[in-house]
């Protein structure tokens, strides 16, 4: 606005040159850089540099005794497409992943709807119970799981006392004690995401599918669950995430026995000391999370296109 | 008997009644207002009817049968919301067929149907539209549509004109009646715009802190109003403070200067005459019918009618003349003014405006 007007004001000092008026310079505008350099820079560093620098070092070559070999090469990568430990090991992360991110949203989304209807004093209470696992460090609330697993610990103890086991169940070592504490640790992710979605959701929309003589669970089948599929989502997409490269449950409940890509990782680092091979590891399940997430993202949108208009 | 009958309709929440002790009883096919300010209980009475709100007392009953007994999924009536509440991932088709999948219509007579609501309402282009790409009163016959397409025993309408701008309002509030006719359905609105109620409705029920005022058609409500409350809420009126007593042809009401006839039996005590702007007139002084003398403080040219305010004994008076060329009087200049005696209404004293008049002094 302000240039087009700066142009008629020296159009018109100038009308008897025949010649046209001169073309000013083009301004640059630095000011968004500037403003959005402090964010650009803490980006490229904290994250642009250190990947690259991984990926670099996944390039490498490694002997025992030789040490880390500054080569470029692909034969990490080969070594682990070809390996089945290796196979068997991502199968793992995300099959564990995927049962997590299962198990937020059948929990976390009722739980979140639940929680919207509540009046207030409970509302509050409730959320910060939900909230709780995030407030806590993730080794002392793992730790914390680790008491309650065991063969002695309380959960087999309880299930025992009431007669439903006879013998304990294996949590330690095992998916299924992982799969338990992780979805404690990520169901505070879903329940935000599906509240923020219902938050757009108009309260009026559930009385209106009632009133059309729709049963309790019609209007959640076919007017709620549509509607917050967008949240059910990017939750998921979050503790999928979360979960794919969680470390600290997987190590302490998982222990050396059940390895997934991130503890792998991480052995290869300190244990191996192989780190060009713990490299490739963690670009691999970037490589595999983004490819597995972008897929899903793809699916569900196209499914519900008109939510996410 | 009557269609639809509020029996002592209740609702409390803690110690506040929001509705208290409402009856009415609606006949069939008749579209009734309920109309108030914000406040006044006209939307909880009818999510009460709806079943969204348990009610703390009282019956409803719909053609014979109690309909607070049912669950809101059961009670067959269509519901026309102020946000529309419209499925948004739906389309308008989709969104008009809910009520008919639920009833397990089968798919040929529901497209049918659909078809017809959607001709109804004059969108029949848009059927495969969603919500979010149509207007607002678009999106208001939609609802309109999926409302009537269940062919509801009874029609409530929560404020559904007033997310629309005033053209629009005005172009709904034409078709709403034309549907009204043509199907026939029993209908209740709910509205806070006087106006609205008075344009679509056969009666209008005004409401005012969780009780009814009165019931009647808007022109009898709005040419004899029950109360003061009335009065004030369904357009511009003079509200005169006087005093009741008998004189030599009945009763007659005083109002400074002026002594009025009253129409229906009143015990003698402090009173008001309501009287609206445009049924008063200039008289000449002692001519019949004389009225109130005062002073013309300002007038103000409105295109089609001017606006007086005028100084009386009794307070300050607003008077419409129609702009139709008779000489009318300037400002500061003395006047008497007049009306006649079937154009107001007289009614007790509202203690609360009377305190407020006294605050004021």
């Amino acid at each position: 606005m302000a240039a087009s007007t700066d142009t008629q004001v020296q159009a018109s000092a100038a009308p008897s040159a025949a010649a046209p008026p001169p073309r000013r310079p083009r301004r640059r505008h630095w000011a968004p850089y500037l403003l959005s350099a402090p964010g650009l820079a803490l980006f490229a560093v904290l994250l642009l540099v250190p990947l690259a620098m991984t990926f670099l070092l996944s390039l490498n070559s490694f002997s025992f005794y030789g040490g880390i070999e500054n080569v470029w090469q692909l034969g990490n990568y080969t070594d682990i497409i070809a390996d089945s430990y290796f196979h068997e090991v991502f199968l793992r992360t995300f099959r564990i992943a995927a049962v997590v991110t299962l198990l937020c949203a059948v929990f976390g989304a009722p739980e979140a709807y639940i929680l919207r209807r509540m009046k207030s004093p409970w509302r509050g209470l409730c959320l910060l119970i939900v909230l709780g696992p995030l407030l806590i460090s993730v080794v002392s609330r793992t730790l914390g799981w680790a008491l309650l697993f065991g063969s002695t610990g309380l959960v087999n103890q309880g299930l025992m006392a009431l007669g439903l086991i006879a013998t304990p169940i294996e949590f330690m070592y095992t998916e299924t004690g992982v799969i338990i504490a992780l979805t404690h640790v990520l169901v505070p992710f879903m329940v935000l995401s599906v509240w923020a979605s219902l938050q757009r959701l108009d309260p009026q929309v559930e009385n209106a599918a009632l009133s059309l003589g729709a049963g309790p669970l019609t209007v959640m089948r076919r007017v709620v669950l549509p509607q917050i599929v967008p949240g059910i989502l990017s939750g998921s997409i979050i503790v999928f995430a979360l979960a794919a490269s969680a470390f600290a449950t997987p190590a302490i409940i998982g222990g050396r026995r059940l390895k997934v890509a991130a503890t792998l990782a991480y052995d290869e680092f300190l244990n191996t000391l192989n780190w060009p091979l713990g490299a490739t590891v963690a670009v691999l399940l970037l490589i595999a999370n983004v490819v597995i997430i972008v897929g899903c993202n793809r699916l569900v949108e196209r499914r519900y296109k008109q939510v996410f208009e | 008997m009557a269609y639809l009958v509020l029996d002592q309709l209740t609702k409390r929440f803690g110690n506040w009644t929001a509705v208290d002790n409402v009856s009415l009883t609606v006949e069939k096919g008749e579209l009734i207002s309920l109309l108030g300010p914000s406040g006044c209980g006209k939307t909880t009475t009818l999510q009460m009817i709806a079943g969204f709100l348990d009610a703390d007392g009282g019956r409803v009953m719909l053609d014979g049968q109690d309909l607070l007994a049912k669950k809101p999924n059961e009670r067959g009536l269509g519901i026309v919301f102020q946000s529309y509440a419209l499925f948004p991932h739906m389309t308008a088709a989709e969104n008009v067929a809910f009520g008919l999948e639920m009833r397990k219509i089968a798919r040929a007579d529901r497209d049918r149907m659909v078809a017809d609501a959607l001709k109804l309402v004059g969108l029949e282009q848009y059927g495969d539209r969603h919500p979010r790409r149509m207007s607002g009163g678009q999106q208001q016959r939609v609802a309109l549509a999926r409302a009537l397409v269940i062919k509801p025993s009874l029609l409530l309408l929560d404020e559904p004109l007033s997310n629309l701008d005033a053209k629009m309002r005005e172009e709904m509030q034409i078709e709403l009646r034309r549907i009204q006719r043509t199907v026939g359905t029993t209908m209740i609105l709910v509205t806070h715009d006087q106006s609205e109620a008075m344009a679509l409705s056969d009666r209008v029920v005004v409401m005012n802190k969780g009780r009814i005022q009165q019931v009647a058609t808007p022109q009898e409500a709005y040419d004899h109003p029950a109360n003061a409350f009335v009065a004030n809420f369904l357009g511009r009126t003079n509200l005169l403070p006087g005093m009741v007593g008998s004189g030599a042809a009945g009763t007659v009401i005083t109002v400074a200067d002026s002594v009025w006839p009253v129409a229906q039996p009143m015990a003698a005590g402090p009173g008001a005459l309501a009287v609206r702007p445009e049924k008063i007139g200039f008289v000449d002084a002692g001519g019949p019918g004389g009225g109130l003398s005062g002073t013309v403080l300002a007038r103000v040219f409105q295109g089609t009618q001017w606006l007086f305010e005028i100084e009386t004994a009794a307070g300050r008076l607003m008077v419409i003349r129609q702009h139709d060329g008779s000489p009318l009087p300037a400002e500061r200049e003395r006047v008497m003014v007049g009306w006649r005696a079937e154009d107001m209404a007289v009614m007790p004293a509202d203690p609360e405006a009377t305190s407020l008049s006294r605050e004021a002094a």
